[in-house]
């Protein structure tokens, strides 16, 4: 694997060929904000929240760090006015679906995003996907799925496979940024009985 | 009877998982919908997951997860059929067939939908019935056309 050689943040980084912008910044210590990625899923790139600014062959441009691949004499910059900005609208958008959700919060409170901005829309879910992808990535179980789309896309357990699976599983439920997951098993878990 | 079909339609594509969106359309087409049985079965000859199979379904319109009507009309409501009396036109059909868009009568007779643009907007308004297009539709037209469908 060949080594690249880059800059996050004005440090120079070395990476290999293939690593993500995230995981490059993390080999060095430095925390780019994740909601939707977890070391042990592949990348989904949905939340956007990890977006950075990246200038190639003098061009920059805003990069979802958690999918994107490390690039030769590529300058990453993981807090600017601009990356700043983006990130706060992004978390306002996201609190008017879960306006309690703490990880939410906490990222709100560093970014000075309203949770009141935006007309409440309260679904819950912020379709991250980890339940879904926990599910099937690493326990191979496939309880859990994703059913519709557009604006109506939601997560959905499938009964036959929760009910013999989840009661003892449940490894999903800390993953959630909201407490949709939770909520949505207590419903599925009262039809099964 | 019932099983067989399906049986049939997945061994006609060899279990093969990659086929699975031709499979779904294949049992919808014979069915006109895709029951949880028939969910399963494919489930497990092509050895794919449910949740898979399920947001598929739930995805694409073309298929339905209850029975639909032996015909199936769509009333053309995109821009032009709508200014050139959709809305009227839709009226009469509701009330000749008592049905609402998204639903089907209870004899089964009967899905009624609506759609974007069909794309022949100089015929509006049109009305399609079982893929078969009636154009310039003038509402007092449409209980002779739909006396046609048994
Ligand atoms: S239920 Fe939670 S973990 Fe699952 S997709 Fe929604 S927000 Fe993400
Ligand atoms: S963490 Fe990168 S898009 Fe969600």
């Amino acid at each position: 694997m060949n080594e690249i050689i880059l800059q996050i943040d004005g440090r120079k980084v070395q990476a290999k060929e293939g690593m993500t912008v995230l995981q490059a910044a993390q080999s060095i210590g430095i925390n780019i904000p994740t909601l939707c990625h977890h070391e042990k899923l592949e990348s989904y790139g949905a939340c956007r929240i990890c977006i950075v600014e990246a200038e190639t062959g003098g061009r920059t441009r805003l990069i979802a760090a958690c999918v994107y691949p490390v690039e030769e004499n590529m300058a990453v910059r993981t807090r600017s006015e601009k990356v700043d900005k983006t990130r706060k609208v992004l978390l306002e958008e996201l609190l008017a679906h879960a306006p309690d959700s703490v990880p939410l919060q906490a990222l709100a409170q560093e970014y000075g995003a309203d949770k009141d901005r935006f007309e409440k829309e309260p679904s819950f879910c912020v379709l991250c996907g980890l339940c879904v992808r926990y599910c099937a990535e690493v326990k191979k179980i496939n309880a859990i799925g994703f059913s519709d789309r557009g604006a109506k896309r939601e997560i959905s357990f499938i009964p036959e496979i929760a009910s013999g699976n989840c009661w003892d599983c449940k490894e999903c439920f800390p993953l959630c940024p909201t407490s949709y997951l939770q909520a949505a098993y207590v419903l599925i878990e009262a039809l099964m009985r | 009877m019932f099983e067989d079909k399906v049986d049939e339609i997945i061994d006609q594509y060899q279990s093969d998982p990659s086929a699975l969106i031709q499979i779904l359309l294949a049992i919808q087409r014979e069915y006109r919908w895709v029951s949880k049985e028939a969910i399963d079965k494919v489930s497990k000859k092509l050895d794919v997951p449910l949740n898979r199979i399920h947001h598929i379904v739930t995805f694409y319109k073309a298929f339905s997860l209850i029975p639909k009507g032996r015909h199936e009309i769509h009333v053309c409501t995109g821009t032009a059929c709508h200014v050139r009396g959709a809305p009227r036109l839709l009226d009469s059909v509701q009330d000749l067939i008592g049905i609402k868009p998204g639903e089907t009568d209870l004899d089964l007779k009967f899905t009624l939908e609506t759609v974007g643009c069909v794309g022949c907007c100089a015929l509006g308004p049109v009305m399609v019935i079982d893929g078969e297009y009636h154009g310039k539709m003038a509402p007092a037209q449409s209980e002779a056309v739909l006396k046609n469908y048994a």
